[in-house]
């Protein structure tokens, strides 16, 4: 076999294994999408797997006439902005600052910062503090307590500590302040980490569950993951209490769930790709410091 | 440079990093505080402060659970068979993805391998529920239609943990190429062009220049992972598993909710809690220094 045949039979092998591996991450949303457009009838016979049958949007309007449904979206949405816009404040506030070397105890807030990273009170004295703050049952319990990330306050001071020393010092021989300073010259040389870290906060408030599971009780407060998990869960519970053969329907229809499911995921398939380009620099500074 | 102009220079600072402060104080420092409970008879009408000592008796009676040995072993069954399956897998992707010469194939494929990453568990829960559920789930619909008896994927131990591994590797296994495509990036190309003029095949190349030169990368994460062997996760065995496995589903992390959320023992989900944050320190720092002395290389 010469050298170029074995050569095209390894990158055809290859190709072939990675187009797999794609269509592998691939296909459980095409089979939920596929669901979420069929008819009750095709789903409950089982003929569904990846294109739709007997197309039909009534999931989605179902989902998008639902005042609870909707109300949870929009909450979300404001949620996530909200806890995004506070999150990159307060990462910013404390990254900067701890940049100054000549800054006076900086080596304590930074161990005071790293300490959390490895060890933290336990879900139990955290629900307890929040308990006693009076904030189960309010917005704020899904947005103090996860304010900055050290992580990802790390990788920021690692960002900010590679901006050349020469542009800062300039501005402040000019007369600026720090804060002028970070205002008109770090910031906007560091939109790219900044994109990655607001994409990470946003991602973890989108997809946070936890805390909504253990601080709030109030459904107009559900974000969409409670929503979807108590969905699901419910379901589980009929399925399993049908497998001890009590023979009930399901509660909800198929297709409302797997539309719930699309409509939960969209916003971040939305975002993501724009910002794909830069969280990869921003995993590789993390993972070296973090 | 006297006080007053140290101060005049560098209040703003202060100031910016104030508010931080007083977050990590308040949401990170002050759970710790509350970490007492473990050694109180916790009373939530005296509070924390008011509640009495009881020393090491909550400790005895966690210890004398038989449930708490059940999710401690789940804990590192799940994590150990985890690192198994999913360690590998990102290793292989890698390395396959590396050897692509196609641009746009490469990062079509890299988008969207990294998709699973963010997606959130209750909806990867959500979509593992209509492929493996028992009446309606797909997988178990075309098994009936080739005429082959349907499998208990959710509600049985074994297929239940094969779920579980399964839904780990599709999450995490396109993320983790991240790091190794990157050291490889870093490899020196005359290294693999000195090899082609001496005549070595693909495989030979990938054995001897592409799978050395990420070694230490692989070695640095396996033992990190190990070192995060008792921390778990709360919401991917939550939502994945259900009471029909939970001799296999329940770990520590769901163990501590169900304890001390549920059924409003803080105590003893304190002591849970505190016993794995202490064993997990153990095990990070542990790892990390074999990582120092082997690799010459950790996180701290």
């Amino acid at each position: 076999m010469s050298e170029r045949t074995s050569n095209r039979i390894f990158d055809i092998v290859n190709i072939t294994f990675v187009a797999l591996f794609v269509l592998f991450c691939l296909a459980p949303f095409l089979h939920v999408i596929a669901v979420s457009l069929s008819s009750n009838r095709a789903i409950t016979s089982g003929e569904v797997t990846i294109f739709p049958i007997e197309l039909n949007w009534n999931a989605y309007i179902n989902v998008f006439s639902n005042n609870a449904m909707i109300r949870s979206l929009v909450f979300t949405v404001i949620l996530t902005f909200a806890t995004t816009v506070l999150c990159m404040l307060f990462t910013v506030a404390a990254a900067y600052p701890l940049t100054k070397r000549k800054l006076k105890g900086r080596k304590f807030f930074m161990y005071l910062i790293v300490i959390t990273m490895f060890f933290s009170g336990g879900i139990i004295p955290e629900y307890l503090l929040i308990r006693d703050l009076h904030l189960i049952n309010s917005v704020w319990s899904l947005i103090l307590p996860g304010l900055v990330s050290p992580f990802n306050l790390i990788i920021l001071i690692s960002f900010f500590n590679n901006i050349p020393a020469s542009l800062e010092e300039s501005a402040e021989i000019d007369g600026s302040s720090h804060l002028r300073t970070l205002m008109s010259i770090i910031l906007p040389l560091s939109m790219p980490v900044m994109a990655t870290l607001a994409l990470f906060y946003a991602v973890g408030r989108w997809n946070g569950f936890q805390d909504s599971l253990m601080y709030i009780n109030n459904p107009d407060l559900y974000p969409l993951q409670l929503k979807l998990f108590q969905m699901v869960q419910n379901n589980m519970v009929s399925e399993l209490t049908q497998m001890e053969g009590a023979n009930r329907t399901p509660l909800t229809p198929e297709s409302l769930k797997a539309a719930t499911v699309i409509f939960a995921t969209v916003p971040i398939l939305a975002v993501y790709p724009w910002l794909q380009k830069y969280f990869v620099s921003g995993v590789m500074l993390g993972a070296v410091k973090g | 440079m006297s006080k007053a102009t140290y101060f005049r220079r560098y209040w703003q600072l202060y100031a910016l990093l104030s508010l931080p402060i007083i977050y990590f104080l308040i949401f990170r420092y002050g759970p710790m505080y509350g970490v007492q409970i473990a050694f109180k008879d916790f009373n939530l009408f005296q509070g924390i402060g008011g509640s009495e000592w009881i020393g090491f008796d909550a400790f005895r009676e966690v210890f004398g659970m038989r449930e708490f040995y059940t999710t401690l072993r789940n804990t590192f069954m799940l994590n150990f068979l985890d690192l198994l399956v999913s360690f590998p897998a990102p290793i292989i992707l890698a390395i396959m993805l590396f050897e692509i010469r196609s641009v746009w194939f490469k990062k079509i494929s890299q988008t969207i391998l990294y998709i699973p990453h963010f997606i959130s568990w209750v909806i990867i829960g959500g979509i593992v529920y209509q492929l493996f559920g028992n009446q309606s789930g797909m997988v178990n619909g075309v098994l009936e239609s080739l005429g082959l008896t349907p499998i208990p994927f959710l509600t049985e131990k074994n297929p239940w943990l094969i779920t579980y591994l399964f839904t780990g590797v599709w999450q995490s296994a396109g993320w983790g190429t991240i790091l190794y495509l990157a050291a490889l990036t870093g490899v020196n190309r005359e290294l693999f062009e000195a090899a082609e003029v001496d005549g070595a095949t693909r495989l030979k190349k990938i054995r001897y220049i592409t799978l050395p030169s990420i070694k230490p990368t692989i070695v640095t994460l396996l033992i990190l992972n190990l070192g995060k062997m008792v921390s778990i996760g709360f919401d991917r065995p939550y939502i994945i598993g259900n009471t029909a496995v939970r001799e296999y589903s329940d770990v520590l992390s769901t163990f501590v909710y169900r304890v001390g959320l549920e059924s409003g023992q803080y105590t003893l989900a304190t002591v849970v809690g505190l016993f794995q944050a202490v064993v997990g320190l153990v095990f990070i720092f542990g790892s990390n220094y074999i990582s120092k002395k082997v690799t010459g290389d950790g996180i701290l």
